[in-house]
């Protein structure tokens, strides 16, 4: 099944293009990597990926939903990690995972999963804003798939994380979760080592869509 | 699209506005009391009665915009609404000036309908720091539709609870926007008003023309640019 | 519907639980603002009248801190995106944080009224009570409606703290006119409950126009 199907997507802020001519296709379990400088539109297109923001031109197709007459079908089917922890600092972990867990009509019992899962069961009741910013990643990586999607939308997934905590969510959100991932990150060797599908974005406008290109065509995107 | 009709809408405007004002000054009779002041009746009224209708009117090309997502919608919102606060700035000042000559007080608080209409004014200059606070074009126009329809509906409920206040404390003392008019003051009243809604009307179009041949200029400008950046990189 | 909203607002209470951001600022200016009238309008006492007028223009301000601050968690820690991502009506954000408003205010009532009746108010404040209290629980329905509605409105808006007083308390004014037209009789030295029900039915008509109306606009104000 393709998961996510794009044509000719645009998305303008006022008179400005944010995004244009993006197309490409990605099946299921596969994973997308987006590159880009910074204020290429990469955040942009995750969010267009998301639901939250709507196409304004182009067909775009995601877990069988069109966008964006279709968004509220992909509702509660998207995992989001992005810049956003999208935690409540005064909560702790357990406070913040039930709420989102309520939030999705989940089973109490997915919140201790997820906190054993990325090993925060010890100190999962002290406020977020007593903890180090390599365990907030975890407990919002935990968040993202806390409801099992078959979408993972990834905005530098590894950012603050040690190599312990990163192998630690690797079955979370890396490849071996199976899941389709949408991947945005500056690691651009890493990205390409994971991509199924690899598309460069620069100025808002698509540079390739694909099988991963070469190491130089990338560098091109950052000039 | 909106300059269509734009000149013969033009000229009906000055006529009306021209035959209203030979009434006002030649024909309706001065009034016993108050003398010649009174005349600013004939403008003050009007004056209210359109922009409480623009507001209204405001309110329901929001209601469109958000309906149907077509901004043309939210422009023709915003520029009904924007006159209106216009207008309201001439509904404040002829009030005073009215309430000055007939009681000696540049404000006075019995007369309802300028009690309420200062409080809808006051609440619609809200309008602009709202709008032009929010910096995404789209979610601009949304906003302010949504303002725009409180807004709207908020203008019925004031009048109401202003009057209920005011006639429970100051007796109703002004005939002269009642009913009771005689024949010619009534006429002429009846083309103030109708000049002063053609004119709202002509203006209303007139700034759409422009804005709409602005854009259109904007949108031509930027799509050539672009496309001598395109040959530039070729 | 009602089941998210319901863990929206307990995250909610349990938030200004623990902060104490809103409530206590709420009420500590209620009560200065109390201080302020009596050396402003150089009083010891005040009744009818002037008592209503006194302590509903003290309400409504003291609600525009508790508006101004109805969104910020969301804008400052957790980030609408949780919530707009979740299979979740709308809807139930706008009954959640109306309902927070809601209950704020009750909690700020509880310290206003007995503060009150005692640096201010001449007569006994106990005597009009049941009917003090019902103007209020409608007075309370009506703000929480249009305060959640211009904190949403608002929340986007660079000028926020500035946007909220100007936007809100104008459309306060036909509230402001039936809460304190209601209280007035009830404050007096001898309470009476004349046009009580007319007041009452102005609150309960701007209670439901602005109930219907936020529910209706309110998803406009969250998709993009």
């Amino acid at each position: 099944m393709t998961a996510i199907e794009l044509d000719g997507l645009e998305r303008r802020y006022g008179e400005r293009v944010a995004l244009a001519g993006v197309s490409a296709r990605v099946e299921a379990g596969q994973t997308l990597a987006v590159l880009g400088a910074n204020g290429a539109g990469k955040t942009t297109l995750l969010r267009v990926l998301a639901g939250l923001l709507r196409p304004h031109a182009g067909m775009a197709r995601v877990l069988g939903a069109e966008l964006p007459a279709e968004t509220w079908k992909l509702h509660g089917r998207v995992g989001f990690l992005g810049h956003e922890p999208l935690l409540y600092r005064e909560l702790s972990g357990r406070e913040n995972l039930a709420y989102h867990a309520r939030l999705h009509r989940l089973n109490g019992s997915r919140v201790e999963e997820a906190l054993a899962a990325v090993g925060m069961e010890r100190r999962a009741d002290e406020p977020l804003r007593e903890l180090s910013r390599g365990m907030v990643q975890r407990l919002a990586a935990a968040r993202a798939v806390l409801h099992e999607p078959p979408l993972l939308l990834l905005d530098e997934p590894r950012a603050g994380l040690d190599p312990a905590a990163a192998e630690l969510l690797e079955p979370l959100i890396g490849r071996a979760s199976g899941r389709t991932r949408v991947l945005v990150t500056h690691d651009v060797e890493g990205a390409l080592a994971e991509a199924d599908v690899a598309l460069g974005l620069k100025g808002g406008r698509q540079q390739f869509a694909g099988r991963p290109p070469r190491a130089e065509r990338v560098r091109e995107l950052y000039r | 699209m909106y300059a269509k009709g734009l000149k013969s809408l033009s000229i009906a405007s000055v006529v009306a506005v021209a035959a209203a004002l030979a009434l006002v000054f030649f024909y309706a009779p001065l009034d016993a009391d108050q003398g010649f002041v009174q005349k600013i009746f004939y403008v003050h009224v009007p004056m209210a009665i359109v922009a409480l209708f623009g507001f209204v009117a405001g309110g329901v090309m929001a209601i469109k915009h958000l309906r149907s997502g077509d901004r043309t919608w939210d422009m023709r919102s915003y520029v009904a609404i924007h006159l209106s606060i216009i207008l309201g700035v001439g509904v404040l000042a002829t009030g005073a000036i009215w309430a000055k000559a007939s009681w000696g007080h540049w404000w006075v608080w019995d007369e309802p309908v300028l009690v309420s209409f200062l409080v809808v004014f006051l609440l619609y200059c809200v309008y602009y720091p709202l709008r032009f606070s929010i910096d995404d074009p789209e979610r601009q126009a949304r906003y302010s539709s949504v303002f725009a329809i409180a807004a709207g509906a908020f203008v019925p409920l004031n009048f109401a609870a202003v009057r209920m206040a005011e006639s429970f404390t100051h007796p109703r003392v002004l005939s002269q926007t009642g009913g009771d008019l005689p024949a010619e003051m009534r006429l002429t009243f009846l083309a103030c008003l109708l000049a002063m809604a053609l004119l709202f009307v002509t203006l209303w179009k007139l700034e759409l023309t422009s804005k709409n041949a602005s854009m259109q200029l904007k949108r031509l400008r930027a799509k050539l640019l672009a496309e001598a950046d395109a040959r530039a990189a070729a | 519907m009602i089941g998210a909203a319901v863990a929206i607002l307990r995250k909610d209470l349990r938030l200004e639980l623990r902060t104490k951001e809103s409530v206590p600022a709420m009420s500590l200016f209620t009560v200065t603002c109390f201080v302020l009238f009596h050396f402003g309008l150089d009083r010891d006492s005040l009744d009818g009248e002037l008592a209503a007028g006194v302590l509903w223009v003290t309400l409504l301000l003291a609600a525009v801190i508790g508006v101004t601050r109805l969104f910020a968690a969301e804008r400052e820690q957790g980030g609408i995106d949780g919530l707009l991502l979740a299979p979740v009506d709308r809807t139930a954000l706008f009954l959640a944080k109306g309902t927070a408003l809601f209950v704020f205010l009750l909690a700020l009532e509880l310290v206003a009224l007995p503060s009150f009746g005692l640096l201010l108010l001449g007569p006994d404040l106990r005597d009009a009570l049941p009917e003090l209290l019902l103007v209020l629980l409608m007075a309370d329905l009506g703000l929480a409606a249009v305060g959640a509605l211009t904190a949403a409105l608002a929340a986007e808006a660079r000028a926020r703290e500035l946007i909220v007083p100007l936007l809100l308390l104008p459309l306060l004014v036909p509230l402001l006119i039936a809460a304190s037209q209601a209280s007035e009789p009830l404050l007096r030295v001898s309470p009476s409950t004349e046009d009580l029900g007319r007041w009452l039915g102005l609150l309960a008509l701007y209670d439901v126009v602005f109930l219907l109306l936020s529910i209706a606009v309110f998803d406009y104000l969250l998709e993009d």
